[in-house]
């Protein structure tokens, strides 16, 4: 079994539901990408796993273990970290202390990691003392992911971590992606730039109005004549 | 040239200073608003009550002591009675939270809806406080009156205008400075504080990093309940306490917290200034003033005032539309309009 599962996923905000029994998997040291047109549910079935959408059906588990009933924080506690789509920074406090809020469920000696983010992103360490509200697209970015990195995540979720933020430092972004995965980590990414995202995928899933539409390896769902048509432009 | 100085000390003496105490209490007041609203992110209309009930158990205690015999010499006995009220209070802040702000939190109420609700704790607590303590004024300070008294001030000085220093004016300013500074560290410095603001900044986020929501708001409610504690006690030890004027001091309060910036606590605190030396400066004859800085012997006809003092509530009313309609977030923007 995955190491991240979300089964059947259907519930909403309380109107009709926007995900209708979705499924979604990620395993650890893996990249698995959401792609699918806007309004789809993508960030909806994020915020789902995570724990911040009540759910009508469905279950998630994380390493085997049923977690659907979990808080939000509890689940951080268990080791999920989350990178929403947008507000993803505490724009009134410094960089160092959004660091210091990834880290808030931890009890011991964060010294080590705080130094292994500023090493990812060595452009924060300068600006440590600004409020994250003043930096730039693609730095706020930076934030919003190294403080989701300082709770040690064993699965991590980025919505839309590319938006905003310039080709070469979404570029940038996504090797420090690959670096995370193969340091052990699971990562569920959403993404809007579908063909560079499948492209890093060791798994890709089309989600199409809260339902799974394709599914398939990355490569997979780059050679489907359907999925290029509809979904990445021919 | 002495003309002058006698000038700045009748400046100094009828407004300056009974302006920087007031202007304390409002802060103190207005903190309590803003951190309510920070977090909670209603307006608390209790929070006049709050600062009314603080105040009323801590003239309860000091009661208590002084029939003791017990006192602190030339200070108000009130101030060995305070932590009792501010404890007082802050469970009762806990209380509330409890029974009645809990359950619209749970149901994800608007926040108008708690705006409601806070007017009918208001109702409900001014009402107990009447019943327990009695409508009537109540002069509770004891103790060494001035800090320096007129008389001194002319003998040390020979000018002929005087400066008195009530010790309830330096105590406003002496506990407002420490309480300031002890919020600020821990907003800044400590764990939950840190967390607290999180909370303020982004829910959401504070939710997924791990922050839990019910510990971020009782945190918040004992130190609402303990600071309006002190804000009602300095300001029933500086004037008289008496349970009506609680709720005229809900529009001078709320205008310091929107003036700063709705859950800006620095802003809180520059609001409370802004306000209480506009209302007293607005509302102060200058003619003396004037007689002094003016030819010998000239004297302006009129009482030189802008606004009679029964209109101070005016300059409150004045300035929160000014800053709703010029700046909605406040000079130090705070979270919302
Ligand atoms: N907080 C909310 N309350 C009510 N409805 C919402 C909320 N957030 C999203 N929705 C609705 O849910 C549906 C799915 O939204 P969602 O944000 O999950 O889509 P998405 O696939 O992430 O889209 P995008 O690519 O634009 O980010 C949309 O119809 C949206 O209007
Ligand atoms: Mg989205």
């Amino acid at each position: 079994m995955s190491f991240l599962v979300g089964e059947d996923l259907t519930g909403g905000y309380g109107g009709p539901d926007i995900l209708q029994g979705c499924a979604i998997a990620a395993e650890r040291r893996e990249i698995t990408v959401v792609v699918g047109p806007n309004g789809a549910g993508k960030s909806t079935a994020m915020r789902a796993l995570f724990g911040m959408l009540k759910l009508r059906s469905g279950k998630v588990r994380l390493d085997g273990e049923d977690i659907t009933a979990l808080a939000p924080q509890a689940r951080a506690r268990k080791g999920m970290g989350f990178v929403p789509q947008t507000d993803n920074v505490f724009r009134s406090m410094t960089v160092q202390e959004n660091l210091e809020m990834g880290a808030f469920v931890r009890d011991d000696d964060i010294s080590d990691t705080l130094e292994e983010v500023y090493g990812l992103f060595p452009a924060l360490k300068d600006k440590r003392r600004q409020p994250a509200g003043e930096l730039s697209g693609g730095q706020r970015q930076q934030v919003a992911i190294g403080r989701a990195l300082m709770n040690r995540p064993r699965v991590l979720m980025l919505d839309e971590p590319s938006a905003g933020v310039s080709p070469i430092v979404s570029h940038e972004l996504f090797e420090r992606i690959l670096d995370i995965a193969r340091g052990g980590v699971a990562i569920l990414i959403v993404e809007q730039n579908a063909r560079q995202a499948l492209e890093l995928a060791d798994k890709g899933y089309v989600l199409v109005q809260g339902r799974n539409r394709f599914t398939g390896t990355g490569a997979a769902l780059l050679g489907n004549p359907e999925v290029r048509k509809s979904f990445l432009g021919g | 040239m002495e003309d002058v100085v006698n000038a700045v000390v009748l400046v100094t003496n009828f407004l300056v200073v009974p302006a920087t105490a007031y202007g304390c209490q409002l802060a103190l007041g207005a903190l309590g608003v803003t951190l309510v609203y920070g977090v909670l992110r209603f307006s608390n209309f209790a929070q006049g009550e709050t600062m009314s009930f603080g105040a009323m158990v801590t003239i309860l205690f000091t009661w208590l002591l002084q029939s003791w015999g017990v006192g602190l010499g030339p200070l108000p006995t009130a101030l060995l009675a305070l932590p009792v009220g501010m404890g007082v209070t802050a469970g009762l802040c806990l209380l509330t939270d409890r029974w009645v702000f809990r359950f619209y939190r749970r149901t994800k109420a608007q926040p108008v809806i708690f705006l409601v609700v806070s007017v009918g704790l208001m109702f409900v607590m001014n009402g107990f406080i009447r019943f327990v303590i009695g409508p009537a004024d109540r002069v509770f300070t004891d103790g060494t009156r001035f800090l320096l008294t007129v008389r001194e001030f002319k003998a040390f000085t020979g000018l002929s205008e005087g400066l008195a220093i009530k010790t309830t004016q330096t105590l406003s300013l002496v506990v407002a400075v420490v309480l300031v500074v002890l919020l600020f560290w821990f907003l800044e410095k400590t764990r939950t504080g840190k967390s607290m603001r999180a909370y303020s900044d982004n829910e959401d986020l504070a939710l997924l990093s791990g922050v839990s929501p019910e510990k971020v708001v009782a945190v918040t409610w004992l130190i609402v309940g303990a600071l309006a504690a002190v804000a009602g006690t300095l300001y029933g030890l500086d004037k008289s306490y008496k349970p009506f004027t609680f709720l005229s001091l809900l529009l001078p309060i709320f205008a310091a917290a929107i003036v700063g910036g709705l859950g800006n606590p620095l802003g809180a605190i520059v609001g409370g200034f802004v306000v209480a030396f506009s209302e007293v400066f607005l509302t102060y004859p200058y003619r003396k003033f004037l007689a002094y800085l003016g030819p010998e012997g000239w004297r302006p006809d009129g009482l030189v005032q802008f606004l009679s003092t029964d209109y101070k509530f005016a300059i409150s009313f004045f300035i929160l539309v000014v800053v709703l309609l010029v700046k909605p977030t406040g000079v130090f923007s705070g979270k919302s309009s």
